[in-house]
């Protein structure tokens, strides 16, 4: 269950210092993503070898958060993208440790 | 001193763009207009729970898909959640949530495509009703104009294992043993989209929308793509009640609070002529005998250059002691009625396109 409310989070969270970060994974999220749960923050580190791996970190984080990224063939919503060191992934994709990985809104809607 | 002015009138209004609420506690005289809530998603069915007061919007969202939100202090603040909201992996994605029925404990939601889904947990965890999408005539159903889509949710009043649900375009079902089998309950109603010797299938028409006369399980009216009908025997057979009507084509249904006989429609000039008011003037048509007669309801209501629709869940009545009567329009215009349809106010004026209204009435 998620709740929706809260302050506007951070854009760099508590998970983006401290020690170890370095061999972590960066995650970006969209601000339409992190405001549907309250306490998410917008950048965090993550451990996780690929980005099924990182979409389930987050859900530990936020319960939830996974299924509003991935539907149930199971794959990235087709009007979300995903980047891993600014390529287009999928949820198959490797991460490397201190990769950076944009989750992205696509333009849509009316 | 009548009901409505001890209590809290609330109208629920999903639309194209969020979900809002608007509140009367004067007796419905005066109405005050709040949200947009839900992040501003595309909301297809808000709907509360008498008992409880507990308000549902179910929706999706483009970016991040479907969703059940869930207000318990009348909207101040809301959850969300899909837990369970999925169909089996490698199935084709759920896009959004299309209509809500039943009460807390026991919740239903409609969704595309077209697929029923149960909560006992008051919207909290969803479980798949595996039966109705097992049923060998799924393979057939055809989306119509709004996708594939279950979108109406007709609960037996007493009976906890009675459902009917309305598909577009697979027709009406019935389950009378909780959702494990299905059965069609089309008889009677018309497709005229198919060959001329071929027009009364077993399934495939294309319902809008479906209520339950009230006190009278047996008693069923339905909007149809294809007239106006009346069951009498929960579905199992169905007679045309158009006559009368400017039109046969239409979607929202609406039905008394307490008197079976009385229903509220709003035809619209036909499929293929802009689905907008007959002759661009607004009216909400009533039948006190059942559809044998009706008559048009117009005082109040745009009588010239009405260019809009009503969808196939924007209109309500209230519990109210007389019935109130609601409708939202494709143009984002609230009407309402305090006395049964006879005379009508604004409510609201520039919403986004509404998807749905219903009424929670809160006692104090």
């Amino acid at each position: 269950m998620a709740a929706q409310g809260g302050g506007r989070p951070d854009r760099i969270g508590a998970d983006a210092i401290g020690p170890g970060h370095n061999r972590a994974v960066r995650v970006i999220l969209p601000r339409a993503l992190v405001s549907l749960f309250p306490g998410a923050v917008g950048e965090l580190h993550l451990d996780g070898a690929t980005v099924d791996a990182l979409t389930w970190a987050l859900d530990a984080r936020w319960p939830g958060m996974r299924a509003r990224v991935v539907d149930e063939r199971p794959a990235i919503r087709r009007h979300l993208n995903v980047f891993v060191d600014g390529r287009r992934a999928t949820l198959d994709t490797a991460v490397e440790p201190g990769a950076t990985v944009y989750i992205l809104t696509a333009m849509s809607g009316g | 001193m009548s009901k409505a002015k001890s209590s809290r009138t609330l109208i629920l209004i999903g639309t194209k763009k969020g979900a809002f609420l608007a509140e009367s506690t004067d007796g419905r005289r005066t109405w005050q207009l709040r949200g947009p809530y839900c992040a501003a998603w595309p909301i297809n069915h808000v709907k509360g729970d008498p008992k409880s007061g507990t308000i549902y919007a179910g929706g999706g969202n483009e970016w991040f898909g479907p969703a059940v939100w869930k207000s318990t202090d009348r909207g101040a603040t809301w959850t969300h959640s899909s837990a369970g909201l999925a169909y089996a992996e490698g199935e084709t994605p759920i896009k959004a949530v299309w209509s809500l029925g039943g009460t807390g404990e026991r919740l239903y939601a409609g969704v595309e495509p077209a697929g029923l889904f149960e909560s006992t947990d008051h919207g909290e965890t969803w479980r798949h009703v595996e039966g109705l999408t097992d049923h060998p005539s799924r393979k057939e159903w055809q989306p119509g104009g709004g996708g594939l889509i279950l979108h109406t949710i007709v609960p037996h009043p007493t009976d906890p294992q009675q459902l009917w649900v309305g598909v577009s375009a697979g027709g009406v079902f019935h389950t009378a043993d909780g959702g494990a089998t299905w059965a069609p309950r089309n008889k009677g109603t018309r497709n005229d989209y198919l060959p001329e010797d071929q027009r009364y299938p077993e399934y495939g028409q294309c319902v809008h929308n479906f209520a339950m006369g009230a006190g009278s399980p047996d008693r069923l009216y339905q909007q149809n793509h294809c007239g106006m009908y009346r069951s009498d025997d929960g579905g199992r057979s169905w007679r045309s009640i158009e006559a009368g009507l400017p039109s046969t084509f239409g979607f929202p249904v609406a039905a008394h609070p307490r008197d079976p006989d009385t229903l509220y429609l709003v035809p619209l000039n036909g499929d293929v002529l802009g689905r907008y008011m007959p002759d661009a003037r607004s009216a909400v048509w009533r039948t006190r005998d059942g559809g044998a007669t009706w008559q048009a309801l117009r005082n109040g209501l745009p009588q010239q250059d009405a260019f809009f629709g009503v969808l196939r869940q924007a209109m309500a009545t209230d519990g109210h002691d007389a019935a109130g009567v609601y409708f939202g329009t494709s143009g984002g215009q609230l009407y309402a009625s305090a006395d049964e349809g006879e005379n009508w106010t604004t409510v609201a004026a520039h919403l986004p396109a509404i998807t749905s209204v219903e009424t929670l009435i809160v006692d104090e």
